[in-house]
């Protein structure tokens, strides 16, 4: 090293006071005196019916179509997510046919309600009674008969998962059209199929994009489970929750019930969100891990001792 | 078939219509094997537009477009063109590597997986020995320690140099450069061309569209200057550079240099 002039002391570390927020704590005071007062109101007005609402939160029935209701969604979700994913790279694809079946199925899923489509399809084995495999005015290979089987549950996931599909399909086409065009370029240049760069390339990047309003379909579809009683199917959380209140005549506190365990249902599945953002987030910011900024630390004080 | 004296890249009057604006108006050139040609002419001559026919990322819509003796896109069979499937089109592409002006790195792999990614997926190279070749290929660009490093933690010069090793990694025979310093600030192109010089001189076969005169005139084999869809001037880099035959040749070094 040459002579150089020593270097002047470290500037001391920035000790300030902090920025004061009165009108944050103000806020907080008085809202948390408004939300005492409603749950001292709650708590002491019988028309809550507090000992019912204990008798029956963790009733074998009620736990029993919350688990219903958590299957229908995680059926009905799953068949809109795979349905989703196809019509969303059939209407992006080159291929004119598959990309107008895709726009017909969103024209009629979207635009249609879904109470009416799941009555609809509760009225399926009365428009169609038999499934019939077989040539057409030919022979019969194969025959189901649909009156007679107990399907209710297998139709309510149809009918909840073909019109989620409708809405996911948008979400992910939405998602893949985000990712710029010079990544496709790419892609194509090093040799790679339409196919296997919507795969390896194009899909892993819109997931940032479309897993938040996924998230949002998700906790959507838990809740529009409790329409399947169009179908009818009966056995879920809301309709089961009623059913009692019926019998018993306090609606009050059985709706507090279904309303607790879809809330706890919720709360567990955007724990799950959280996780998955951050998963699919990777490579997004230039911000460092503390991982590798301990390792950047490390190889620069590793460097200093090297020079000395 | 193979003979050393077929041109790798042959373009015979190649003309390419964007609806009604025509960008390339006949262009006619070669490149041999081993030869470095750079491409210069002012934005809009239709530079980039000719190096993205070669690989067939547009199609040529007259003339002839040959690499390594064979039509690009097209199958030629009695006087007949018939267009190429998505998958013979891919796999002509598989040995021509493309360097982007925007480097395209793949922003959800680390700079060894964008490396690794097309020889895996594509050639389906075993995952260990397309791992060994990017380690390779990444000290050949000076980035070893850059392996895990996610594209948005390296610099513009980093990336556009891993975007190189990925291109490398195919082992294409022909290497198109698609302005690759444009982007970077200036005091990170010098090692962008660093690598560009090291692999010229290694070999390979390159096209490159640049601006950077100095790099022209040091590595290029033959300097085109096209302009207005068509090859206005070309011949040695020091005697395009230096005694420029054409007026808008003139004009437009007078401009850059």
């Amino acid at each position: 090293m040459n002579e150089e002039q020593a270097p002047p002391a470290p500037p001391a570390a920035i000790d300030a006071v902090s920025l004061r927020h009165p009108w944050r704590w103000a806020g907080a005071v008085v809202l948390i005196g408004l939300v005492g007062l409603f749950l001292y109101g709650a708590a002491t007005n019988p028309a809550y019916g507090w000992a019912t609402y204990r008798k029956y939160l963790f009733d074998q029935r009620v736990s029993e179509a919350a688990w219903n209701t958590l299957q229908l969604t995680f059926w009905a979700m799953l068949l809109g997510l795979v349905l989703g994913v196809i019509i969303a790279v059939m209407r992006l694809s080159p291929n004119p046919i598959l990309s107008t079946v895709s726009w017909l199925y969103l024209w009629i899923f979207r635009g249609t309600p879904v109470y009416v489509q799941l009555v609809f399809w509760g009225l399926f084995p009365t428009i169609y009674q038999k499934i019939q495999v077989g040539v057409p005015f030919g022979p019969t290979f194969f025959q189901l008969n649909l009156r007679e089987l107990s399907i209710s549950f297998i139709l309510a996931i149809v009918g909840l998962g073909l019109n989620e599909a409708a809405y996911m399909a948008e979400i992910i086409r939405a998602g893949v059209s985000s990712v710029p065009e010079g990544q496709l370029e790419a892609s194509t240049a090093l040799g790679m199929s339409w196919w296997m760069t919507m795969r390896r390339v194009v899909l892993p990047q819109a997931m940032r994009v479309i897993i938040p309003p996924t998230g949002n379909e998700l906790i959507s579809m838990l809740k529009t489970t409790s329409l399947v009683t169009a179908v009818p199917y009966t056995l879920e959380l809301y309709t089961r929750t009623r059913d009692i209140s019926a019998v018993i005549f306090e609606p009050i506190p059985l709706l507090l019930v279904a309303a607790t365990w879809y809330l706890a249902i919720t709360s567990v599945l955007m724990v799950g969100q959280y996780y998955l953002e951050r998963y699919f987030s990777r490579g997004v910011s230039r911000r460092l891990t503390t991982k590798q900024l301990e390792a950047l630390a490390e190889a620069q004080t590793g460097a200093k001792e090297g020079h000395l | 078939m193979t003979s050393p004296a077929r041109p790798m890249v042959q373009a015979q009057q190649v003309c390419k219509d964007f609806g009604a604006l025509s960008v390339l108006k006949g262009v006619t050139l070669s490149v041999d094997r081993g030869q470095v040609l750079v491409l210069v002419g002012p934005s809009g001559s239709g530079k980039s537009t000719f190096l993205r026919c070669i690989n067939h990322l547009e199609a040529v819509s007259a003339g002839r477009l040959y690499v390594d003796g064979d039509l690009v896109g097209y199958r030629e069979s009695h006087g007949k063109l018939y267009e190429m499937p998505a998958r013979d089109a891919a796999r002509q592409r598989r040995d021509v590597g493309m360097v982007f002006q925007h480097f395209n790195l793949f922003p959800h792999r680390t700079a060894l997986e964008n490396i690794t990614e097309a020889p895996v997926q594509v050639k389906r190279t075993k995952k260990f020995l397309a791992t060994k070749r990017a380690r390779d290929l990444l000290e050949q660009v000076g980035l070893s320690e850059k392996a895990d490093a996610y594209p948005a933690q390296l610099s513009g010069g980093q990336q556009q140099r891993v975007a190189i090793a990925r291109a490398l990694a195919m082992e294409p025979k022909l290497m198109l450069f698609d302005e690759p310093t444009s982007a970077l600030d200036p005091e990170l192109v010098g090692e962008v061309l660093g690598v560009m010089k090291k692999l010229a001189a290694e070999g390979m076969t390159m096209i490159v569209v640049t601006h950077e005169m100095g790099f022209a005139r040091e590595v290029a084999d033959e300097l085109v200057f096209l302009d207005g869809g068509v090859v206005v001037e070309s011949g040695p880099p020091r005697q395009v550079l230096g005694s420029p035959r054409h007026s808008r040749t003139r004009e437009f070094l007078s401009k850059v240099m």
